[in-house]
């Protein structure tokens, strides 16, 4: 039946290179109107390239159309001239990108912004755009949209300027939305409100979209179809519960059973490390050994112990110096790690998560409250056992690549922190151990030598990794650093940090925003909000039985990999307030009542 | 944005202060004037000497000298010329319309060229476009700018006759003298806006402006110029206060009748007088173009001015 219907956009075997190198090889796919086509596939997987061609942008890039056709309204747009293009960009074809916070200009106003593209392509006069404007941001449920026209993006929180986006994709009504990972860099509730949003306009104005996306439970949620690319090439494709369901080639396999998934631990008391599945002769084989994470010493007395931590930065002071606002970013925070445990801090931007562990890591100096490691605390140490507590405490980043200095070997990074606490006074014992070290993390010795360019994502959150094991802590502590990460790496990543666990006896402070990969990790989760815990608990009390509400709207906000599964189209509303606040007018600080043995919940002030 | 201007003022009252403090201070360490003006002069006595002294004031302890200049200063009044007794606002008050003039021209040549250009480097990175005018902004980097002034007015002046080849007068005579200072102001600039128009033109927000149909020039002139703005204004400012202290030697070679002559003059004679309201002139200028920067931040930029 599909067959009668003419698509509205046809790739057909389309190749994309740059200089000598093919990053999209003999595409095809199609997209009818009013439904979505989800583009999947890992970093460097082509499909972000697509899109651009799509929109003949990656021509500024310096791409060349080796071969094939992009049929669009029955012409090929790879022989309209740029000229031509401009009339079908922010027209017909309108494109949503990844970053909301740099993809509006920031020395325009929100109404010029959108109003340009009313102006140019409508040929709106200045006032009938400010007021069509409006609209659209009324429709994209923006509240105050009138004086969020005169309004600038850095005014905005990162959600709100993705629906600004969305306003200004959509203000001429375009026929196809090209949607580049449009959610990647928000926080789960507020991507499940642009999901909704989404998909109500596209019911609306009926247009077809192609969503391009790294995850597979946004895939599962958006798609009607689904295309699958691998090293530029379409491995599979097909209807969106067919290619769950029943996905047929290997690498789709892999990518799937790679997904970790909300729920899957359920019953489980300890986290489990599971085995990999991997490509093998071109086959997905299991690899690696299923066990189960026992490795907390609740018997023993706390490695590191936080008591009451209070940590707030002056935001804006007034002449005279004197602060006028202030975000309480840390409030009357307390717990316990044990020796082997991982406890994971979750919650959304702004919650103060990692102002916790940048304050644990003395990168950050509190306002109250007690640290205190192996019973002693930081303020009964001296400068020198304060320094050597950065031995014993290591620290990993969400970004791996800003995280290596870039024109020093990843040898030289490995060995720092045993020159600066030196810990080994042979050089040649030195680079014994870096070598182990690499090894440890799954990286030939020989790479010891490259410079972190030569890496990729992956290989250097393995090296990251390395060196944070050089000074052989008792404590890592790890801010997101599976984030930037593919799910095959990270899922590879995760096993990695199981069994250094297990080996060493490490503990982890494990800081995410990712409720799926703490599901799969953690002993014991607390779950932050604005500055104060809201519940913690063990793994199984937080996942199983959330006992806050906020626990329960965090929960709920993760998209399902599973497109049977009833679509979460209850409307999760509210922005994630300001934590900025005018000095005296400070938050209630929530005391907290135990519901069960270790399961805590904040009580509503 | 008030707040932030109104530190800034203060901050510029402080060095105006530090500054003429320094000058007076500085100037009365290179030599007694009273010598000067009668070197050779014969037969001198000590007490013709005193006499001269008192008649100029420089008997006076230094204090009551630095506070008498400050007087003036706000008065406009900045006392008489060692040398002549012509009243030194009236000095100033010729010289300084000439040097702004011709610093305002060459600023004005040199933005005029260096954005286009620095964005045509830009977009077409790589390109032979991209080399040449990389190629010609070291060249003229290369130039002292005593040298490439006095190659123009060999060729043009004495060789060719097209233009005089020096003093102030109609629109010739400001030809060359901006053309020196335009051509060695623009190359260092063209590097400029080259490259924070690269850094500029990476933005996402680029992308979505093109993404939007646009067209090339709005997306360059519109929305990627104004977010390099903040660099080049910096840097401008400080060129143009840079300028007014430069000047000197274009003045000399012109023999352009400017701040810079006049302060070449009065350090000659020891024309304390002269050189302190030059200095002191030349400074608030710099100043309150520091200020102006400040204002054009917030202007071109929101982030500043709704902090």
């Amino acid at each position: 039946m599909s067959e009668t219907i003419k698509p509205l956009l046809s790739v057909e075997n389309l190749s994309v290179e740059f200089g000598s190198s093919r990053v999209v090889d003999e595409l095809s796919f199609t997209v009818e109107a009013g439904k979505t086509v989800a583009v999947v596939g890992e970093s460097g997987s082509g499909k972000s390239v697509t899109s651009l061609s799509t929109m003949r942008l990656a021509d500024m890039m310096g791409a060349k159309y080796a071969t094939g056709r992009i049929m669009f309204n029955d012409r090929d747009l790879l022989k309209a001239s740029q000229k031509e293009m401009r009339s079908i960009r922010g027209k017909e074809i309108a494109m949503i990108f990844q970053e909301p916070m740099t993809s509006l200009n920031p020395v325009f106003t929100i109404g010029d912004q959108i109003c340009e593209v009313l102006m140019l392509h409508e040929k709106l006069g200045k006032s009938a755009a400010m007021a069509e404007a409006q609209r659209l941001l009324d429709m994209v449920r923006l509240p105050d949209s009138a004086e969020l026209l005169h309004r600038f993006p850095h005014q905005l929180s990162g959600g709100m300027r993705q629906r600004v986006m969305i306003a200004m994709a959509l203000a001429c009504r375009p026929k196809l939305l090209i949607a580049d990972e449009p959610t990647t860099a928000l926080d789960v509730t507020i991507q499940a409100q642009i999901l909704n949003i989404m998909r109500d306009l596209q019911k609306t104005l009926g247009m077809g979209m192609v969503f391009i996306t790294h995850d597979m439970g946004v895939v599962a949620e958006m798609a009607d179809h689904v295309v699958v690319m691998w090293k530029g090439k379409k491995v599979e494709e097909g209807p969106v519960r067919e290619i769950f369901a029943n996905p047929q080639h290997p690498y789709t396999r892999t990518l799937l059973s790679a997904v970790p998934k909300l729920g899957s631990m359920t019953g489980e008391e300890f986290p489990k490390r599971m085995p990999l599945t991997v490509l093998q002769d071109g086959e997905p084989a299991l690899a690696g050994e299923e066990r189960i994470q026992d490795t907390a010493k609740y018997d023993e007395k706390p490695l590191l112990s936080v008591k009451d931590l209070f940590v707030r930065f002056d935001i804006k002071k007034n002449l005279f110096g004197k602060a006028t606002h202030r975000c309480s970013a840390v409030q009357k925070v307390s717990f316990d790690i044990h020796p082997g445990e991982t406890l994971a801090l979750v919650g959304e931007s702004g919650s103060g998560k990692s102002t916790i562990g940048r304050t644990i890591q003395q990168l950050q100096s509190s306002m109250g409250g007690e640290i205190a490691f192996n019973g002693r605390s930081y303020s009964s140490m001296s400068a020198a056992e304060r320094f050597r507590m950065r031995q014993e405490v290591q620290y990993i980043f969400q970004d791996p690549f800003a995280s290596l200095d870039p024109r020093k070997t990843v040898g030289f990074s490995i060995a720092e922190p045993i020159n600066t606490h030196g810990l080994i006074n042979d050089s040649k014992a030195v680079k014994r151990r870096v070598d182990e070290l690499l090894e440890r993390v799954g990286l030939p010795s020989n790479v010891a030598s490259r410079y972190p360019h030569e890496f990729s994502g992956g290989q250097r959150q393995r090296v990251c990794i390395a060196r944070a094991l050089a000074s052989d802590p008792k404590l890592i502590i790890a801010d997101e650093a599976l984030s930037a990460l593919d799910v095959s790496i990270q899922a590879q990543i995760i096993n990695l940090f199981m069994d250094l666990q297990a080996e060493r006896g490490l503990a982890y402070l494990f800081i995410s925003h990712d409720m799926a990969v703490v599901e799969k990790m953690s002993h014991r989760v607390a779950v932050l909000y604005l500055g104060q815990i809201m519940e913690m608990g063990s793994r199984q009390q937080v996942f199983e039985n959330p006992s806050h509400d906020y626990t329960r709207r965090l929960l709920s906000a993760v998209p399902v990999a599973d497109p049977t599964a009833p679509r979460n189209t209850a409307l999760i509303e509210g922005e994630i307030p300001n934590p900025v606040r005018r000095v005296g007018d400070e938050p209630a600080i929530l005391s907290h009542e135990e519901i069960n043995p270790g399961h805590f919940i904040a009580k509503s002030a | 944005m008030a707040g932030f201007l109104i530190k800034r003022l203060l901050q510029a009252i402080f060095v105006v202060i530090a500054i003429t403090l320094v000058v007076s201070f500085a100037i009365r360490l290179t030599g007694d004037p009273a010598l000067m003006m009668f070197q050779g002069g014969g037969s001198m006595t000590e007490e013709d000497l005193q006499r001269i002294r008192v008649s100029l004031g420089t008997d006076q302890p230094f204090i009551v000298q630095y506070l008498t200049f400050l007087k003036g200063m706000v008065t406009f009044d900045f006392g008489r010329s060692f040398n002549g007794g012509t009243s030194v606002s009236l000095l100033i008050g010729d010289a300084l319309p000439a040097t702004l003039l011709l610093a305002f021209i060459s600023m004005f040549v040199s933005i005029a060229l260096s954005i286009p250009l620095g964005i045509k480097a830009a977009t077409s990175r790589g390109s032979a476009a991209d080399q040449a005018i990389r190629i010609f902004s070291l060249i003229g980097l290369s130039f002292p700018n005593f040298w490439l002034a006095t190659m123009l007015v060999l060729l043009f002046a004495i060789t060719l006759g097209w233009l005089p080849p020096s003093g102030m007068g109609g629109f010739a005579s400001y030809v060359m003298p901006a053309i020196t200072m335009g051509v060695i102001l623009t190359a260092t600039n063209v590097r400029l806006v080259r490259t924070s128009m690269l850094e500029t033109l990476q933005s996402q927000y680029i992308m979505v402006a093109r993404a939007k149909g646009l067209s090339e020039s709005k997306v360059l002139y519109k929305h990627a110029l104004r977010n390099c703005a903040i660099p080049l204004i910096t840097y401008f400012g400080l060129q143009f206060g840079g300028l007014l202290g430069g000047i000197v030697v274009i003045e000399r070679v012109f023999n352009w009748p400017g701040m810079g002559t006049l302060a070449f003059d009065a350090v000659a004679a020891r024309d304390y007088p002269v050189l302190q309201a030059v200095i002191t002139v030349l400074s608030l200028m710099i100043v309150g173009i520091n200020l102006l920067v400040d204002i054009a931040y917030g202007l071109v930029d929101p982030r500043i001015r709704t902090e």
